[in-house]
Parts: structure tokens; sequence; C-alpha cells
């Protein structure tokens, strides 16, 4: 029988503001364990919650870009559980009426286009870190470190509307692009300010109705995701083949053994005795707020794609590769303000920047080269000022330097060599060097003209203007 | 010196008749004196001679010194206190010494208050006779075999024997008013948003409110002026800026309309107190109020939605003492085994029965009949009070279906000690004001109190016509016999 994966993400993105949610800690990563806590993150006796207004300006933000419906009044829940680190022993979300209802992501996937549905969108608070192992004062103890306590988060809840590993991944890399579009999450997996868990499911080919699903937990990078959706997806189909029935629980990917593992089943499921909290009114949105964070929107990357196409003439893949991060997409434009050659810039920066990109595994701006260098290249180039090669060594020398162009070519020596008495007089060194090929030359073989340009160039370390040495062989030998 | 007011005492610390320490002193004499007795103080703060040590001297040199300076009060112990044990008189929170002070705890500080000490409660503010906290049974000073009332009994106990002029407590479901009432005091529950409970350690967080215990209405009305402020920490604190308490003390209630609701007076209420409440109406018509019959027909579930809403809240805000960070910590195998121990030894039987309760109430399955629908019942408790207030400006009733209990009379009996507060529910249920004040006393010498309620932010109103009522009998100034020695 052929089978159907049904998955649907709940992902959540920390969001980018400078404090918490509910107190004025700050949200830096990295910081000494507990020292971005305060008695309101910490759970003090009579401490209470004040919403960081910018928490809901960056939801906001997602929400209207993700398509998705802005409630005019949500409010905040206690989730309640007990653990250690979750000091005041529930962690505030929304349940009942979230912030945003429904929406949508156009995704493609082996060239299919998809929308894949949203539930809903909600704020929460982070919980702690627990830390177990042995690399601490005393092993066989736990430790808690509650920097991340009160750090907000986004949780985005997708439809079961993918039915595959790739479309999972063309979905979270799509909502990736757009919060990091608008600036609201840095959506870095490793840091785990972008997190994933995954509800999945299979079912014949055809069918209408779900089949029982499971939960997977722990995917902490891109890679991870595919593969434990595909480890998952193939056990399940295993386990119904073997005339297994799907048991309904939590499963926790486990990124050692490349295999998902039994955490929790239903019956131990939390009940999490949720209500709305007491400590918090409700949030109301007014339509003037709405039109205000409509309007402060940027462009987002499907309609950036299609103007790079129209306005620049791009090739579809290119569009698609510079505008698959605003900032690559903002470096292209910049680089365009300084010289109106955009398949060049386009083959610049997706060849030459965007390997040192990935080499780095830094941001475009921090590759080595400003937008201003790289134009002044392409335009020596397109001036016919220097050869192509050269421009790619002038690329490696200029990495990581503040000078100009102009000074690093006058430095190096690099500028090209069309002085054509200059060039007259090495021509005819070389030919007195090679008498016997200039002989064959004359005698017809035409095609030894390269190798002739080709001592030139050796000469002159590149640095001639290859017409032109083309030319005055001709010209010398004719 | 018994019935000085806070005005009087700012007089005379002004005029240098008597020192900020001298002030201390005496209180500190009477509650070396007294208290081993009623037990009113859990802890006193052992700065407060230096404190006032200091502000004498900046009163010698000329400073300029904050309105109270040097007057002595006393906070119930669920108000944090920064480096002075904050215990809400739980053996959980036993040595928990709080590195902040609450809004109000600041305020008092900013204004020159000397904070004395923290004063007894049940458990968590759990109760209605101070029996449920972990350290003492504070006693009635009227009548030590009897009850203060609760859960503020130690801070009503402590106002009404004179150990300091005033104090603070928090009134969740009746218990400022309550122990006001049995103690012969004046205990107002502010409007739910008028005073900031940052740093009033939750019971409930939808009905709980601070509120101060005075000999005095005027007192009240100035101690109001200093904890009745908007807070940017309290989400549930009101934006509306202080009322003018003081200046509409005007004691002038002509044709102020005062509500009788008929629900408040069953054939169960006993006659001496039902006799004094109809005394002291007369007393107000005879300063010009209009009394009118009222009806507040969903009075009698008030006790049921109460127990429902304030459990489940309860349940929820106790779950952070969990042995993991501050507090008491018992020893386990295991996690889960160190939590369990810890609740089980470190909380009280009624606290624990309130989170059971509560848990229960919220639970999956359950949440529907129990919570949602008490949320329901709460929404027509209030439309009974919003309706009244169109034809009334205040509500007059029993604060306490009886004047103070033995002790261990009702301990074991929780339904009969929930009815206690039969009379002082609806009010938090509707987040109005309501204030306790002293209208006489029963055959046994026991105070009874007379409690008046008020609409949102009515405080004023409410003061004036305590005000009025009080200046024109004399039950405030009763102290007992055996205190009366200073």
């Amino acid at each position: 029988m052929e089978y159907e994966a049904v998955i649907g993400l709940e992902v959540h993105a920390q969001l980018a503001t400078k404090t918490k949610i509910f107190c004025s800690c700050p949200t830096k990563f990295g910081a000494d364990a507990n020292t971005q806590t305060c008695p309101v993150c910490i759970g003090m006796p009579g401490v209470l919650p004040v919403l960081n207004k910018n928490v809901v300006i960056n939801t906001l933000k997602a929400g209207l870009a993700l398509n998705s419906e802005v409630q005019v009044r949500s409010i905040f829940a206690r989730k309640n559980y007990f653990y250690p680190d979750l000091p005041k022993g529930y962690q505030i979300s929304q349940y009942e009426l979230p912030i945003f209802l429904g929406g949508y992501i156009d995704i493609e996937s082996e060239g299919e286009k998809k929308k894949i549905r949203l539930t809903r969108i909600h704020m929460e608070e982070d919980a702690g870190k627990s830390i177990h192992g042995a690399n601490l004062n005393d092993p066989a103890s736990s430790y808690v470190d509650l920097n991340r306590t009160g750090v907000p988060l986004m949780e985005i809840v997708s439809e079961p509307d993918m039915n595959s590993s790739d479309e999972a991944k063309a979905y979270l890399s799509k909502l990736k692009t757009i919060l990091q579009y608008l600036k609201v999450s840095d959506c870095n997996m490793e840091e785990g300010s972008l997190r994933c868990d995954a509800n999945i499911s299979i079912r014949s080919k055809g069918e209408k109705t779900l089949g029982v699903k499971t939960e997977v937990k722990n995917m902490n990078s891109f890679k991870n995701v595919g593969k434990a959706l595909d480890y998952e997806i193939e056990r399940q189909i295993k386990c119904v083949g073997r005339g297994e029935r799907i048991v309904q629980e939590t499963r926790l990917w486990d990124t050692e053994k490349n295999i998902t593992l039994s955490m929790r089943s239903k019956e131990e499921a939390h009940d999490y005795r949720y209500f709305p909290d007491p400590d918090l009114v409700p949030i109301v949105i007014d339509k003037a707020w709405i039109e205000e964070i409509k309007n402060s929107l940027p462009e987002l990357p499907d309609a950036k794609k299609e103007r790079f196409i129209t306005k620049y003439s791009l090739p579809i893949y290119d569009s698609e590769v510079l505008t698959a991060s605003k900032e690559y997409a903002d470096f292209f434009e910049e680089t365009f303000t300084y010289i109106n050659s955009p398949k060049s810039i386009s083959n610049w920066i997706m060849s030459e920047v965007l390997r040192i990109v990935n080499e780095k595994g830094c941001s475009i701006y921090k590759a080595g080269i400003s937008p201003e260098q790289l134009a002044d290249i392409i335009k020596l180039i397109k001036n016919g000022k220097i050869s192509g090669k050269i421009g790619k060594q002038l690329f490696q020398e200029i990495l990581g330097s503040d000078k100009k162009v102009e000074e690093i070519i006058k430095e190096k020596g690099l500028i090209q060599i069309s002085d054509s008495s200059e060039l007259e007089q090495i021509i005819s060194d070389v030919i007195q060097k090679h008498p016997l090929e200039v002989e064959r030359y004359r005698n017809g073989e035409k095609k030894l003209t390269g190798f002739l340009v080709g001592q030139v160039m050796k000469a002159t370390k590149g640095k001639a203007n290859p017409k032109m040495v083309n030319q005055l062989i001709s010209k010398c030998l004719g | 010196m018994l019935n000085i007011k806070i005005k009087e005492l700012r007089q005379k610390l002004s005029d240098k008749d008597i020192s900020a320490v001298e002030l201390i002193k005496y209180y500190h004499n009477r509650i070396n004196r007294y208290d081993p007795e009623i037990k009113s103080f859990i802890s006193l703060n052992e700065t407060a001679l230096e404190e006032a040590s200091l502000i004498d001297q900046k009163r010698a040199k000329g400073d300029h010194l904050p309105p109270f300076a040097g007057i002595p009060i006393a906070l119930k112990d669920l108000i944090i206190t920064k480096n002075i044990p904050t215990t809400c008189g739980s053996k959980i929170l036993e040595h928990f010494i709080p590195p902040y002070d609450a809004t109000v705890t600041k305020h008092l500080k900013d204004a020159g208050f000397i904070i004395m000490g923290k004063l007894n409660m049940d458990e968590f503010a759990m109760g209605s006779s101070c029996e449920t906290s972990y350290f003492n049974k504070t006693r009635n000073p009227w009548d030590t075999n009897r009850v203060p009332g609760g859960s503020s009994g130690g801070s009503a106990a402590a106002v009404a024997a004179r150990l300091i002029p005033l104090s603070l407590g928090s009134d969740t479901g009746g218990s400022i008013r309550q122990p006001g009432a049995l103690c012969g005091v004046v205990g107002l529950k502010p409007t739910y948003g008028r005073v900031s409970r940052y740093g009033l350690v939750a019971f409930a967080s939808s009905l709980d409110q601070i509120g101060p215990f005075t000999t005095n209405v005027e007192d009240t009305a100035e101690i109001m002026t200093v904890i009745g402020k908007h807070d940017d920490k309290d989400s549930t604190s009101a934006k509306i800026d202080n009322d003018n308490y003081m200046s509409d003390l005007s004691g002038n209630i002509k044709g102020l309309k005062i509500g009788l609701p008929k629900e408040y007076f069953s054939e169960s209420l006993n006659d001496e107190l039902k006799n004094s409440i109809f005394d002291a109406l007369k007393i107000m018509e005879k300063c010009g109020a209009e009394i009118v019959d009222i009806d507040m027909p969903h009075t009698e579930y008030a006790v049921a939605v109460y127990y429902i809403i304030a459990t489940a809240e309860a349940s929820s805000n106790l779950a952070r003492y969990d042995g993991v960070k501050y507090g008491y910590r018992a020893d386990g195998k295991n996690l889960n085994d160190m939590y369990v121990h810890t609740k089980s030894s470190g909380f009280g039987e009624e606290v624990k029965r309130r989170i059971m309760l509560g848990t229960y109430a919220l639970s999956s399955g359950y949440y529907d009949a129990y919570y949602l629908k008490a949320q329901k019942v709460r929404t027509l408790i209030k439309n009974d009070f919003i309706s009244a207030f169109k034809k009334v400006d205040l509500i007059a009733t029993p604060t306490s279906p009886t004047t103070a209990f033995k002790l261990g009379e009702k301990l074991k009996d929780p339904l009969q000690m929930y009815l206690n507060d039969i009379y002082t529910i609806p009010l938090n249920l509707y987040g109005g004001c309501g204030i306790s004040i002293p209208c006489g006393f029963d055959k046994k010498m026991l105070p009874l109190g007379l409690q008046l309620l008020g609409g949102y932010f009515e405080e004023s109103k409410l003061l004036n016509c305590a005000y009025a009522f009080e200046r024109a009998t004399d039950w405030h100034t009763k102290v007992p016999d055996w205190l009366e020695k200073e």
C-alpha cells in the first residue's frame, strides 16, 4: 500500500526584543548563568508581570505578514506544570483567544507551489534552562539557569498541510526568511531562537481522514528536521506494515542515534489546567494600530523576488538566491546604486561573495567587501581597465580591507597595461625569445597567436590588455 | 495616646513635643507588655529605633522630612519588605527574606513611615480566624479566649490593642473587614486596582487588595493618600490618580442614599447584630441620609463562587513554593519526591485543602462545570452591585454574621469557617470598595461591625459616610480595660 505523510509544525520563534516579555531584564544570549534575572522573572513571591509592548508589535508584524487575522481582544493564560526551570510553576502563554487566528504561507517544493495554512499565532514566555551533566561542580546535581526565563516567544502553529519532509523544510525556511525580513526574530536554530516541533501521522494515499499522530520534539537544526521527519514517517509506515497501531505520544529526536524515542504517552500527558491569567489585562488592538503596523511592514520575499525579475531583468534563479535573505537583497540593491549592471552584480554576489559568506558562516555585510568596493571592481572590468581574472585577484586582495579599490590597484600594481608602446616593447622581447614559434607562425600556424599572447600575459603578470596584445601581435608579425 | 490620630502624631513630631525615638519606644513598650498575650507580631524590625533616631537627627538639623516621618506602622506578613522576613504565616517561607520592596512598602518608606514589624495572619491569607498561621494563634484583645478574625487577624488585633497606631492588611474575601469588625477597629478594603498589588504575595489575584486598619476614619483617609496610587508594575492597577480622600471628609451626608439589601438580613442573623445595624442606620438617617430597600438576588451564590475562583487562582499562585529557589525544602530521593515532601510538610492543612480544591476546579473535564460556571455567576453578582449602585450611593450590611468566636470553635469545620465571610465575599467578586466600622458591642462586650459598601473608586463617598457615623458615635474610641495602662 502506498502511504502519505501528514505533517503540521509548531514553530517557536524568539522575538528580537531588547528586554524580556514581562520584566525589563535583557535578553542577550550567552551571558553568565542567572545574571539576567530579577524578582519578576525568577518568580519571587508577590511579583507581577507587565507586558512588553514591543513583543506585541513584533507579533503583529509577523501575523500581518503571514496573512493571519488579528484578534481585536486576546488574553494571556497560565499553563500550569512543575519543573525547576519554570520558577512560577506556570508559563504565561495564550490559550483560548490568541492574538492571531488563521493565515497561510506559500511554499515551493520540488517545483510545486503549495499554500500551507496556519491555525494560530500566539505570544508566550520562555522557560529557563536545566543543565545536567558531569562538567559542573557537582555532577550528581542539576543546575538551573534562568536567564532565558521570560524571553518572549511567538508560537506559529500550522495546519497539517505538509506531506513530506521537503515541504516541511520549505515551510520552515520560508517562515524563517519572512521573520528575518521583518527583523522580529533572529531565527537562529542553533542558539535556540527558532525551535520546531512536528505533529506527524500517515494514511493511505487518497484517504481523507487523519491518522493517529505522534509529536516529535528536539529537532534543533534544519538538517535534523529533515532527518527526524523522514525517520518518523518511515517508522510509522513500518509499524503499520507489521500490523501494529500507531500510539499517540510525544517522541524525542535523538541527535546522536538519529532515531526518535518515546517520551510520554497520551495517558501520561500533562493536564496543564489552563485558565486566564488574572494578573494581566486583555490585549486590545485597535484598527489604527493595525494600520500603523501594516504601513511599517517591509517588502516581503515573494514581492521582492518578483520585483528583482521585472526591475533588474534578472533570471528567476538569481532573484530567488538574492531574495532568500533580506541582507543579500539589500547588498545587491546597494551595489546597484553604484553601478547599473544587475547581472554582473548578481554573478559576483552569487559566485564570489556568497562563497565567502558560506565559508565564514557570516552575514553578507561581514564578508569583508562593501557594496561600493564590489561595484568599483565591476566598473574597472567593464571599462576594460582590468581583466576578469585580475578582478578576482583584486577581490581577494580587498577582503577585510577598508581601502578604496583604486588604492589597492596602485599598491599591488594591478592596473591593466593598455599603453601600446609599452606593450610593443614587451611583444618585441617575446618575439626575440621565441624565434622558432615566430617562424612557424609566419609559415601559417596562426593558432600560435594564443601561445604568444600567453607569453606576453606571463611577462606582465596578467596585467596586459589581452585584446590589445592580440591586435599588436598580428600587426608586428603581419 | 490610645486614641491619638495620625495627624495629631504628625503635629507632635514636627513640634518636637515627642521624638521619633520616643514614639517607637512607646509602642515597643506596649508590644513588649501586651503582645506576649495577644501574639499579633511575627517579627519586629530590628532597625526601627535606628531609623527613628536618624529622623530625629534630621529634624534637629532642620532638614526637609517627608510628611509621615517617624510614624510607626506594621504590615501583614504577606506584604513584601526588603531585608525583613516575609513569611505569609507559613512554614514554607519561614526564613524567606525578600530582596525587594512591595510598591506599598516603598510608598510608606518614601512618606517617612517606620515599619515596626510584620503581623500574624492565616497561612497565605486562607482563613477567618488567624488560627491557620504556622507561627501563632493571635488573640482578640477584647477576649483573649477568642479569635481576632482573619486572615489579617494580627493587623486588626495590634491596632485594637494600640500596639501600633495603624497597620496594613489584605482582603480577598473579607480578610480586612471581618477582623476589623471582630476587633472593633476601622478596616477598609479599597476598590480592586486602587492599591498596587506588586509585592502583595498573591492568594487570589483577581480578588486580593491591600487596605489599612486604623482606629478612626480620618486616619484611613490619610493613609490612603499614601498607598492609593497608580503603579506601572501592576497591570491591574487603575490609572486613576489620588482622590482627595482627606478633603472630601466633610461629614455631610445629607441626601446620601444608603441601600439595605434584604438578602443580607436573613432569619439566621442574630438579633443583637441586626439591631445594631438598624440603630446605626437610624443615626445615618438623623445625619440626613435616606435608607432604601434594595435587592441583590444572587448573593446566596457568592460563597460557592468565591471558593471556586479563589482556590483555582491560589492553586496556581502557590505553585512557585516548590523548594527549588527559596524558602523551605524537604529532602527527597528525586525531584518529584522533593516536591511532594516540601509541599506536604511546608504547607498547612487549610492551604493544602484549598490547593486541592482549586486544582480540581481547573482540571480538564471539570473546568467548564466549575471554573467557567463560577466566572459566569460572578458576572451575575457583579451585575447585582452595578444595578444597586444605580439606585443608591452606598450599601449597608453587617460585616460578619457573628461577633468574635472562641479559639478552636470553627477550626475543625471548614464550612462553618467559610460562612464567616458571607457578607464580605460578594464585594470582592464585584471589585468595589468596602469598610467595616465599629457600631457597638454585644452582651459579652465583643465589638460589632457595620459594613458599608461602595462602587468602583467611590472611596471618598464611602469614607465620608463612615466619618459622619463616627462623629455621631464613640464606639471607635473604646479600648479593652486591661490594655489601658500605657
